[in-house]
């Protein structure tokens, strides 16, 4: 008898103990790139998120709980990102996931969070089918671009800067070039504007000469680019070697990792989006940013190391509109927090002041006004002016 | 002309492929993998250590045959000795394994690799190419002349043609096979290695660069005919002309498919590839 109240005693401390520690903190989790290619924006996106936690620490965390970050390495893989959000969300139990750079991966995730109800917050792939998705219970948000208004905003500013009559695509083959493909025709057929052709290339490509080729003899007058950093840099030593010096209007693939170095002085060439830029004139809440940044990263030195500045500020607004929900909610609980986020009515953050930033039409914080277009210069990311 | 720059490099990492085929009858998987590897040591000692490029260029050739003779004693040799086809997943295992071990020791991200060839384009025939480009053809075709004199004139090239001919025989004639196959391996690892240093300028170094030269040079090896040295350096040049030349006429997106169509089409009407001798049944 005592042995049996002895046991039932210790079950009963294990049962109580275990949620206990589990609830002591809310769990976030992010599931982007932090190996490969790419691995730079993962690192940003991290930062971003980890000086915006713990502003909200330092404020007594959420309902009382201190905030952590979970991170998984998706190696810009679409199955093992899957894996890794599933893991998050039913063994580590996160409140909210953040996403990664890479469209495919967030598009493979976007199904098992919408089923799961677990808010799911892009802070950077831009992909229009990520927040447009058509499920009739829409879990996943955006403080990013969109794919959609940045081909509206590429083709604007290449009218706008270089008066273009026949612009050219050059396009990575995979499902990010393939939804601006779509993007970019659509906002050429709205101004009205043929198009000189559409290439692809692959992400290996040693040489993209023949496709430019094809591009420059279809009489082509600007260039816009879509890839990463790597493909973007071919695209760019590709150029030098034809001698071609067509004004290049690209989205910001280039702006994930060690552009300048990998395509040389002829970087500065290529005009790109970006949402945000720590360089020049910053308002006070960018400047408490990068303090906080440069005493949380010592390694911190230069303008060119708070690159790529998007995932960053992406990251640390989306951390605070997504605490704001949790907090308004008063629960982690995924179908509250996600009806919190639509009454989110003014935020004041690092990229602007949000005014309700997400309707049940609307999951995108971010629009074309928000754009901005920037170029590398030795390794930093500049701000151009139109 | 890109195209002739890509297919000598095809035809370089091909000739690994025929070596070690026509001496031992296996093949090394791993070889796009040693590519990367002759790359990615390459930046190692000559960007990051500062060594001057002679230097650094020695190094790393080393290091890529000293990987081929690795290769040859632990991932080949224990299974076809036992005349099992293993060696096969074993040299594709390899591979992945020296993938991801550079992905930990190098790095993450692409890195640039600078070469004073690769700076300003002059002019050929009207189209811009780096110096390099030039080079890379010349150094391609030269080896494979280089190879196919050396292994006509010299002993230890007899020494591997008679392993070629008759393997027991050449036993019997005191020549050592098993190190005549190892020093097949160093070669055609160091050959690999070779093609990555030429490439990494025009490029960038990472860990995963290897891979599609891997898989475009072993079907290089087969459309040439994996038996003859001078039609694998000649398919070489072939597969990249008409690479560079679909892409221009029919546009990026049919490139890989008319490429691949291509090659099996070729095999079925050429089952012993374009310049490949059937093998003599002896009876």
């Amino acid at each position: 008898m005592r042995v049996r109240g002895l046991l039932a005693g210790v079950a009963a401390v294990m049962l109580a103990a275990t949620p206990a520690a589990a609830q002591d903190t809310i769990k976030l989790g992010l599931v982007a790139a932090m190996s490969g290619q790419s691995a730079k924006s993962g690192e940003a996106i991290v930062r971003g998120l980890s000086v915006a936690i713990d502003e909200v620490n330092a404020k007594g965390g959420l309902l009382g709980k201190k905030v952590t970050l979970l991170v998984r390495d998706d190696e810009s893989n679409p199955a093992k990102g899957v894996v890794a959000a599933r893991e998050l969300v039913q063994r580590e139990k996160v409140a909210a996931l953040f996403g990664g750079l890479d469209t495919p991966v967030s598009l493979a995730i976007v199904p098992f969070v919408n089923g799961a109800k677990v808010p799911f917050m892009g802070v950077w792939a831009a992909g229009t089918p990520i927040t447009r998705n058509g499920a009739a219970e829409n879990y996943v948000f955006r403080v990013s671009a969109v794919d959609e208004l940045v081909d509206n905003a590429l083709v604007g500013y290449s009218i706008a800067k270089y008066a273009t009559k026949k612009p050219g695509m050059i396009l990575i083959n995979n499902p990010w070039g393939e939804s601006n493909e779509k993007g970019l025709k659509a906002a050429l057929a709205a101004k009205g504007i043929p198009y000189a052709g559409i290439e692809k290339f692959e992400t290996n490509d040693v040489d993209v000469v023949p496709q430019l080729t094809r591009l420059k003899e279809a009489g082509t007058d600007v260039l816009y680019l879509v890839a990463n950093v790597a493909p973007s840099s071919q695209v760019v030593k590709s150029l030098d070697r034809m001698g071609w010096k067509v004004p290049i209007v690209s989205h910001w693939g280039p702006a994930g990792g060690r552009f300048s170095e990998l395509a040389g002085p002829s970087a500065s060439r290529v005009h790109f989006i970006q949402t945000y830029s720590f360089s020049g004139k910053l308002s006070p809440k960018g400047e408490a940013v990068l303090a906080a940044l440069k005493k949380k990263y010592p390694e911190i030195k230069t303008m060119a190391d708070v690159t790529p500045a998007v995932g960053i500020a992406n990251a640390y607004d989306a951390l605070h509109l997504t605490a704001l929900a949790i907090a308004t909610a008063g629960t982690t609980d995924g179908p509250k927090v996600r009806q919190a986020l639509y009454g989110i009515d003014s935020y004041e953050g690092l990229i602007k002041t949000y005014k309700r930033p997400f309707t049940p039409e609307n999951h995108d914080a971010l629009g074309e006004k928000d754009y901005i277009f920037t170029h590398f210069v030795e390794g930093e990311i500049l701000p151009l002016t139109q | 002309m890109s195209g002739l720059c890509l297919g000598s490099m095809y035809g370089l990492i091909a000739l690994g492929f025929h070596m070690t085929y026509v001496v031992s009858n296996t093949v090394n998987f791993s070889q796009g993998s040693s590519v990367m590897l002759g790359a990615v040591l390459g930046y190692a000692f000559a960007v990051r250590l500062g060594w001057p490029l002679p230097l650094a260029f020695a190094c790393a050739l080393m290091a890529c045959a000293a990987f081929g003779l690795l290769v040859e004693r632990t991932l080949v040799r224990p299974f076809s000795s036992r005349g099992s086809n293993a060696w096969l997943m074993a040299t594709v295992a390899g591979g992945i394994v020296l993938d991801n071990v550079v992905l930990f020791t190098f790095g993450k991200e692409p890195r640039s690799f600078p070469s004073v060839l690769a700076l300003k384009p002059i002019e050929v025939f009207g189209a811009g190419v780096y110096p390099l480009q030039l080079v890379i053809p010349v150094v391609g075709i030269g080896l494979a002349a280089a190879l196919a004199i050396v292994t006509r004139r010299t002993r230890r090239g007899k020494a591997l043609l008679a392993v070629v001919q008759n393997t027991d025989a050449a036993r019997l004639m005191g020549i050592n096979v098993k190190r005549t196959i190892a020093v097949t391996y160093a070669l055609s690892t160091a050959l690999a290695g070779l093609a990555g240093l030429l490439i990494a300028p025009l490029f960038s170094v990472h860990s995963d660069m290897g891979t599609l030269f891997g898989i475009k040079a072993f079907a290089v090896a087969i459309l040439g005919g994996i038996t003859s040295a001078s039609g694998v350096m000649l398919a070489g040049l072939i597969y990249g002309i008409s690479e560079a030349l679909v892409t221009a006429l029919l546009g990026s997106s049919h490139t890989q498919i008319v490429m691949f169509s291509l090659v099996i089409a070729a095999l079925a009407l050429m089952p012993n590839g374009l310049f490949g001798r059937a093998p003599v049944k002896k009876v």
